[in-house]
């Protein structure tokens, strides 16, 4: 086995055996999936709860308008507020609501409860009412078929969305679709570059401590052991991306089973599962899998490459801070500009930003699914590879000469002169 | 024949020279020393001849040959500054590096076991490196670097941190890779150790070899002509060339002959005052050798 392969094999065997990586991996799925099952489960709950009101109108004017349904039960009383609220209750009130006066001149509702009213009552009796008083006032103006009218004048219009190609195909697009899915390919990106980035500049800076650089440079080229230490991490990135994928997937259908289909796929969601159909027509999965591949390499190797260099720099983690500033920043410039990107792809900040290397695999990932012209992504994907063959080069060249520095306060001015050694 | 060259070697950092035309040639077989105050250039000078930085001039003939990609693999190196994967196991971990050596796994595992059973720690295999006492990481790591059985070994500063037990243990064991034909580079502070173990040294200052040789020869050359005599009664002698001073012990003297004496002469005149238990010539000590070579070296610049 050649030495670069056995340095790989030691970074990716010692991290992926690691108590972390594993409870990582099994646990975000499951995470995941919780994301997705909590709020269907909760929501299944909430239907069982009851909410007790009293109404105290002394008009008397308004007790039409409150329907009785499974959550909400009101009751109606004349006594007073004081009164109302001395009495003894088998059940907790949720609250007494107060109409004094009328509500279209001037009178007031006024909701009283012992703890903060949920907005979700507050909005439901607000709807009550109004909807109520609505229909009084049109029934007022004794017109035949107004409400008829009316219901037949209120239109609901959805933009479809459709991309042409140049020739001349016609595609159906979903824009919230394609905001969703540049939005997460962007932010895994993100995550991975920051992640194991910093486990390369920790790796590096632990085997300087340790001392043990020097043993092993005596047998590997030190340019070796800094690519095999990037490689190796890299491996451990996509095995967790897989292993992700995999376990998302096995989770979700399994939850589909399990939760029933009709819990899941309730009318949302079938929007929703019909609009992905739609998508993966429209997107073309396919070669945006291959793009995040090939962004999520080339990100990742620019800045892995400058991590390792700083944490060859310094002598122990905390020194890391001051020199590796200057690589988070664009890294959170990056995932705000894509942000950004994401509500105006082809604009400048869009544009510049896919093809400046330092945020090009996070903002093109947004771009992609909207559909960007292919001379921008060759472009784009060739200044990123340039770029991490030259950041690799000068972070080889400061690698070398910082791992076997040690008890030496570095700065900028050392490291510029490190590259000319 | 030598086993190593190294010929006219310079190495600049900007504006500091580590090395300054250093040549020199370690005789195959033997324990060499490399000494020299802290600084001098003996790590830049090791790591060199280990490959790991570039001579900006200058060859390092390894067997008659440049040293290229694989003569790291006749070369054991034990670094001053040492470690290992604390994380890591010390079975895994030192298979891991003697296949870095060039070693395959079953003949790495298989030496391993001889030199694991040898010094008696097998216990220690599926231990993680973080487990042990500071000695006994040191001491698996003395094991990885003589595993590949290297032709050179080169090893620095190789008793610190060890107790006097677990310190004669390695000497010994030093002393027996040698007598089986490995060459030794030995860089120490220690000049005890560089008398009882070293066959030659050199001595680098300020970036430049400046005492090199064998070194019995090179305390013969540091002779200062003083001799510890050790007689039966009291001497009373005055002489005009002959510096005698007492020592503290009854009968002991340091005796001081003067140049161009023989010794004969200086113990007939002695003889005739007393006579002679012991006479012993004083060679000065690598310490001393050590300490005025560079003082020397210093106030000459």
């Amino acid at each position: 086995m050649s030495k670069i392969k056995l340095i790989i094999a030691r970074e990716y065997t010692t991290r992926v055996y690691k108590k972390s990586f594993i409870l990582l991996t099994f646990l975000t799925p499951i995470l995941f999936a919780a994301l997705f099952a909590v709020p269907v489960w909760l929501a299944q709950i909430k239907n069982s709860e009851t909410k007790d009101i009293v109404v105290i109108d002394h008009s008397k004017s308004y007790q039409a308008a409150f329907i009785n349904d499974d959550v909400y039960h009101f009751t109606f009383c004349d006594e007073t507020l004081e009164d109302e609220k001395k009495k003894e209750r088998e059940n907790a009130l949720t609250g007494i609501l107060l109409i004094s006066g009328d509500l279209t001149q001037g009178g007031s509702a006024t909701m009283y409860a012992e703890t903060q009213i949920d907005l979700e009552t507050k909005i439901h009796i607000e709807r009550l009412l109004s909807d109520y008083i609505e229909t009084q006032k049109l029934a007022s103006y004794q017109i035949p078929n107004l409400q008829e009218m009316i219901a037949e004048a209120e239109t609901d219009v959805h933009v479809a969305t459709i991309r042409w190609t140049k020739d001349g195909d016609e595609q159906k697009g979903s824009a919230e679709m394609a905001l969703i899915l540049g939005m997460v390919t962007a932010f895994i990106i993100y995550m991975f570059i920051v992640m194991y980035g910093g486990q390369v500049m920790s790796g590096v800076v632990q085997e300087k401590t340790n001392r043990i650089v020097e043993v092993i440079v005596s047998s590997v080229k030190p340019f070796e052991l800094m690519m095999g230490k990037i490689i190796g991490i890299a491996l451990v990135g996509l095995t967790q991306i897989f292993l992700w994928v995999v376990l998302t997937l096995i989770l979700t259908s399994a939850m589909t089973l399990i939760l029933g289909s009709d819990q899941i796929v309730n009318t949302d969601n079938q929007e929703a599962l019909h609009m992905i159909s739609e998508m993966s027509g429209s997107l073309n999965l396919g070669s945006t899998l291959l793009y995040f591949l090939v962004y999520f390499l080339g990100g990742y190797l620019l800045y892995a490459s400058l991590f390792a260099a700083v944490g060859s720099a310094v002598e122990n983690e905390t020194d890391t801070q001051q020199f590796s500033l200057p690589l988070t920043i664009p890294i959170i410039f990056a995932i705000y500009a894509a942000l950004y990107s994401a509500e105006n792809p082809d604009g400048p900040l869009a544009f510049w930003c896919s093809m400046i290397p330092f945020t090009s695999p996070i903002v093109m990932m947004v771009r992609l699914p909207y559909g960007v012209p292919g001379w921008q992504i060759i472009l784009s994907i060739i200044t990123l590879v340039l770029s991490f063959i030259g950041s690799t080069w000068v972070a080889g060249k400061i690698y070398r000469t910082g791992v076997l520095m040690y008890g030496k306060k570095v700065s900028w001015k050392e490291l510029w002169k490190w590259l000319r050694y | 024949m030598n086993l190593l060259e190294i010929e006219h070697v310079v190495k600049q950092y900007d504006k500091h020279r580590a090395l300054d035309d250093v040549s020199l040639t370690v005789p195959r077989g033997s324990i060499y020393g490399l000494l020299g105050p802290n600084g001098a250039g003996k790590t830049t000078l090791i790591r060199i001849i280990n490959g790991i930085t570039a001579p900006d001039s200058g060859k390092i003939l390894l067997n008659g040959e440049p040293i290229n990609s694989n003569s790291t693999t006749t070369i054991g190196y034990l670094p001053e500054e040492r470690g290992l994967y604390k994380k890591m196991k010390v079975g895994e971990q030192a298979l891991f590096l003697a296949q870095l050596k060039g070693l395959s796994r079953s003949k790495a595992r298989e030496e391993l076991k001889y030199w694991f059973e040898h010094f008696e720690i097998q216990g220690w295999w599926d231990k993680k490196v973080e487990e042990l006492s500071k000695g006994m990481a040191q001491k698996v790591q003395f094991i990885i670097t003589i595993l590949h059985r290297p032709q050179l070994l080169i090893l620095d500063e190789p008793f610190s941190g060890f107790d006097p037990i677990n310190a004669e243990a390695i000497r010994a064991e030093i002393l027996q890779l040698n007598k089986a034909g490995t060459t030794i580079i030995l860089s120490t502070h220690n000049m005890g150790q560089v008398e009882q173990l070293c066959d030659e040294i050199a001595l680098i200052n300020q970036s430049r070899i400046v005492l090199q040789g064998n070194v019995d020869e090179i305390r013969k050359m540091h002779a200062t002509n003083t001799f510890h005599v050790q007689t039966s009664c009291p001497l009373h002698m005055h002489h005009d060339t002959i510096k005698i001073t007492s020592t503290e012990k009854e009968n002991n003297y340091l005796i001081v002959k003067p140049e161009g004496m023989s010794n004969n002469t200086l113990l007939q005149e002695l003889m005739q005052q007393s006579n002679i238990v012991s006479f012993e010539e004083l060679l000065p000590s690598m310490n001393e050798i050590f300490i005025k070579t560079v003082t020397q070296n210093l106030s000459s610049i």
